[in-house]
């Protein structure tokens, strides 16, 4: 299937949705793709059950009411310039691959947590905080399940609530971070239920479980699933009977696409101007990828981008302060979570680090590279492609991510090989072979 | 059993090349130093697909891999679990009649070279691989040749090395060829012996070399246990490995230890373009599935390129290079080096300590490219 | 829409609640192995949001799926691995 627009968006999370709407409303003709079931994002997918926050159904609506096409279980696996302002992507749709062409890319991918390895961490019923949230919202059920919570940043308390709300019985959450009043500021910030982030400023005990600084997970052990997890307690250790650990470190920006078209990076985040504009020529970037600082900052980001891929970058000065304001509170969140050290130590020399490959730590060598690593180990070669590992062997190893290639995620053959238009005009050269050897 | 202690012996570039010049020169008792400019199995050696293939595009290519065959079989019993050796064969699969016809004077000329194959008619085909098309006319089974992995192979050619005493040094670079030395950045090696094995690259520090990356592209697939069972090639592959000017594909499956599926393979001539060319890609995999339909299903998890070492009459070159006292060559394997590295140590070492080869080197020696640019 | 979905999970009949994942839906039997690491190891869903590749079963013949990123469908077959990759 090929198909064409002014405007693509990719992601459809708050930045996504922002953008897609505002440029949509300024007259482009917009489509915006998403893994999801439905536009949303990792905070704005519409539970099965319950209500979303009165911002996320507000620009629900207004994207509904644009004339942007929405594309739901559309997973971009690759994409390139095929000339100035002129790009193809490839994607594949519930399975079935699908070209987009486009004048202009908004790069609104968000991000994913951060795993560290930890002893028993690849057991079923671990699983991340924010994952934990996207199974409940996707219909995981937590009622009457002991779950223990235990990482850092700003997503343990709301998703806690989530969690508490839904029936489970927490039993701890462990932030290993001393910052107790920046930890609970930023939770307000980031959208936790009003009455939550009260509670977590009035008092350290919210829902029968207690609100734990300096804590961290420790050790999960269990057979065939999780049983128990290990937790360190300010100084004391205990073991608690569990059914669920959730486990996360922060949020790591997904920036393959970028990558992949070669956009300027700056660290670990994409480079943008005040537009929102990469360095590539009509591609923009909104939301986590140009650096993790919560929903508002996705949402005024992506309606810069929106504009500007449009063509109607003027409209967007009103929204330029929000963007720097925000982008300083992000930067505010990385120094309230810093890891302490002892989250480095966790994972032993027989604890596995590259999940896809079952590669232990103790497999690796210190004077590698990452490249060797993963040419000599297999470390990072499997199906995740280093999504999960990359960062944390970052944290451990100090190795910076491998070069991206596509698919940025696993796809068909034949999603690969459909031709990029018609009238491929390489098709000539496929069979110069025809003579007999 | 290392011989008695021989002169100093210096290899540039720890790709397999390297790896095996490495291991044979020291088991011989040289004292070797490996030195690689980035570390084992940095260059093309880490992208290419290890088929162990006894391939007759020439006499001289065929006699070259063939003995390299056998030593592949020798080196077995030393491999590691890294090296993912799979005795799975080739499938030299024929589409029609005439192809299929061409398949028995295959077989004659691999006998003749010593390398055993079977015909298989089209039954036999689909009974091998189910997950071929039907309709294929056969196939020519080779049953000697071999899959690795190439990084890990390296790395054991290494271990071999260092247990009869080699040294190997990563990020060292070496910038110029002397007579009887190496000149690197921070430091100068002496020895009587240099073994230029920097692969692609080798043209760098011995100029005159006729040797230009020849590009190509490999897909990956998750892991889907049997679905294939032999390294299959199109016996198209010849012809379009043959052909120097164009950008060719072939279909060239491989399974691998990890139940993973391994698409190649095109060729293309584009300097050291690396970057990912989507229509060789598309059109490579489209190749792919024409012969193998139920492959368009399977989950693709990366895709890269990697450069050959080509020469114009595709063969490697091997032996002394005269401008340059103690110099030897060992590069320019194009897309057979993972399968001739073993057969090219060999040659060199016993040209170097002045025993009869097993096979005849002339064919390989890089005086040749003189007199031909001469002429 | 009706008010459950049928599917079979290994080969074993389960009404499930429409609009659901297919990793909720097992998570919610409480299947603990969705796939078998090279060692041989149980894992299930980690990231639950696309990207870990943890949750990976066979869904209609096709291998290697996402649980995580699939919404049950009446008459879906969904099978887990109980053997180690290779
Ligand atoms: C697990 C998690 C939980 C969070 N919880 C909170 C919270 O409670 N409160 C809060 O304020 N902030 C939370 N955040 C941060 C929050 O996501 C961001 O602040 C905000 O949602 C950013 O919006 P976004 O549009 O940049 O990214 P996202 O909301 O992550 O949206 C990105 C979208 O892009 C899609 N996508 C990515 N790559 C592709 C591709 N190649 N093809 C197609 N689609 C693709 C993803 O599926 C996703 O739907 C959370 C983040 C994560 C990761
Ligand atoms: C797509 C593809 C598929 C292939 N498939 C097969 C196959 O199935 N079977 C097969 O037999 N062959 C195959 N090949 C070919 C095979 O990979 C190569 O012929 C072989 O790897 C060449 O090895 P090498 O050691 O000569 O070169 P390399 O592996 O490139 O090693 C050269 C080394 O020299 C180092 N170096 C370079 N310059 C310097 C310097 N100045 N100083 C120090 N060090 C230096 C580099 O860092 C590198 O490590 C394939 C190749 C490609 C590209
Ligand atoms: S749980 Fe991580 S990909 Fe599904």
């Amino acid at each position: 299937m090929t198909q064409s627009c002014d405007v693509l968006v990719i992601g459809g999370g708050p930045a996504g949705i922002a953008a897609a709407s505002r440029a949509a409303e300024a007259g482009a003709r917009t489509m915006v793709v998403d893994e999801g079931a439905s536009p949303g994002g990792q905070i704005w997918r519409p539970k099965l059950t319950g209500h979303q926050p009165s911002v996320a159904r507000q620009w629900l609506a207004r994207l509904a009411a644009s004339e942007a096409t929405v594309s739901p279980r559309t997973t971009v696996v690759d994409l390139q310039v095929s000339a100035p302002r002129s790009f193809i992507v490839r994607a594949e749709r519930s399975g079935i691959p699908t070209i987009i062409g486009a004048r202009a890319l908004v790069l609104a991918t968000g991000a994913r947590e951060r795993f560290l390895p930890f002893p028993g961490w690849t057991l079923p019923n671990v699983f991340g905080i924010g994952g934990a949230q996207a199974l409940l919202k996707s219909g995981t059920r937590f009622d009457g399940k002991r779950v223990v919570i235990a990482g850092t940043g700003p997503l343990l308390l709301p998703v806690a609530a989530s969690l508490s709300a839904a029936g489970a019985k927490l039993l701890v959450v462990a932030e290993q971070s001393s910052r107790a009043r920046v930890a609970r500021f930023a939770a307000g910030l980031w959208n936790a239920p009003a009455t939550l982030a009260q509670a977590a400023r009035y008092r350290a005990g919210f829902f029968g479980a207690p609100y734990s600084m300096n804590s961290w997970v420790v050790r999960a052990e269990g057979d065939d699933r999780l049983r128990r997890v290990v937790v360190r307690v300010g100084t004391e250790t205990r073991t608690l009977e569990c059914d669920a650990l959730c486990t996360g470190y922060g949020l790591v920006p997904n920036t393959e696409l970028a990558r992949l078209l070669g956009c300027v990076m700056r660290g670990s985040v994409v480079f943008v101007d005040a537009d929102q504009s990469t360095s590539t020529d009509g591609v923009y970037c909104a939301g986590e990828p140009t650096g993790v600082a919560g929903v508002d900052s996705a949402i005024a980001e992506g309606q810069v981008a929106g504009l500007a891929a449009a063509g109607r970058a003027s409209d967007a000065a009103p929204l330029r302060r929000v963007v720097s304001r925000r982008a300083a509170h992000g930067r505010g969140l990385d120094r309230a979570f810093a890891l302490r050290p002892e989250i480095h130590t966790l994972a032993a020399s027989d604890t596995i680090v590259c999940r896809c490959e079952d590669v232990r730590l103790g497999q690796l060598d210190r004077g590698w590279s990452a490249r060797q690593g993963k040419l000599y180990t297999r470390a990072g070669m499997g199906p995740c492609q280093g999504r999960i590992c990359g960062p944390a062997l970052e944290c451990l190893m100090g190795w910076s991510a491998d070069s991206v290639r596509p698919p940025v995620f696993p796809a068909r053959v034949r999603t690969l090989s459909s031709p990029a238009k018609t009238g491929d005009s390489a098709e000539t050269s496929e069979r110069n072979h025809d003579a007999p050897a | 059993m290392t011989s008695a202690r021989r002169a100093d012996a210096i290899v540039i570039g720890a790709g397999i090349v390297g790896a095996a010049c490495a291991a044979a020169l020291a088991r011989d008792g040289f004292q070797v130093t490996v030195l690689d400019r980035a570390f084992p199995s940095a260059g093309t050696t880490s992208v290419g697909m290890g088929h162990i293939v006894a391939m007759d595009d020439s006499p001289e290519q065929l006699a070259l891999s063939a003995y390299a065959q056998r030593l592949w079989h020798d080196l077995a019993p030393e491999l590691d679990p890294r090296s993912e050796l799979d005795h799975c064969g080739t499938l030299w699969v024929a589409e029609d009649d005439a192809q299929f016809a061409a398949v028995r004077a295959k077989r004659d000329v691999y006998a003749a070279a010593g390398i055993a194959s079977e015909i298989l008619d089209a039954r036999a085909l689909a009974d091998a691989e189910p997950n071929l098309r039907p309709g294929l006319a056969g196939a020519l089974y080779v049953t000697g040749d071999m899959v690795v992995y190439p990084p890990g192979a390296t790395l054991r050619l290494l271990d071999i090395a260092r247990a009869n005493g080699a040294r190997v040094r990563s990020g060292e670079e070496a910038v110029e060829i002397l007579p009887n030395g190496v000149r690197c950045v921070h430091e100068t090696y002496h020895a009587e012996v240099v073994i230029n094995a920097a692969g692609p690259l080798a043209a760098r520090l011995t100029p005159g070399l006729p040797i230009v990356p020849r590009k190509g592209h490999l897909a990956i697939t998750d892991r889907y246990l049997g679905f294939v069972r032999h390294q299959l090639v199109e016996l198209g592959y010849l012809t379009s490995a043959h052909v120097m000017t164009n950008e060719s594909v072939a279909f060239n499956v491989q399974p691998r230890a990890t139940g993973q599926v391994l698409i190649g393979s095109s060729r293309e001539l584009v300097e050291w373009e690396a970057s990912l060319n989507r229509d060789i890609l598309a059109q490579m995999l489209r190749r792919a599935e024409a012969f193998m339909p139920a492959l368009g299903e399977l989950s693709v998890i990366r895709t890269w390129t990697g450069f050959r070492p080509a020469t114009p009459d595709k063969l490697p070159l091997i032996g002394p290079w005269d401008a340059v006292p103690g110099l030897w060559i060992a590069s320019g394997h194009e897309g057979l080096g993972i399968t001739t590295s073993l057969s090219t140590a060999r040659l060199l070492v016993d040209q170097i300590v002045g025993r009869a080869p097993a096979i005849d080197p002339t064919p390989y020696w890089p005086a040749r490219v003189h007199s031909a640019s001469a002429a | 829409m009706s008010e459950t979905v049928a599917i079979t999970i290994d080969a074993a009949e389960h009404h499930v609640a429409p609009g659901i994942s297919v990793a909720s839906a097992l998570l919610n039997a409480s299947v603990a192995s969705f796939r078998r690491s090279r060692g041989g190891d149980a894992r299930a869903p980690l990231c639950g949001m696309g990207v870990c590749q943890e949750c990976r079963v066979t869904i209609d013949g096709a291998a290697h799926q996402r649980a995580c990123m699939v919404t049950v469908a009446e008459g879906m077959r969904i099978v887990t691995a109980t053997s180690a990759e290779p």
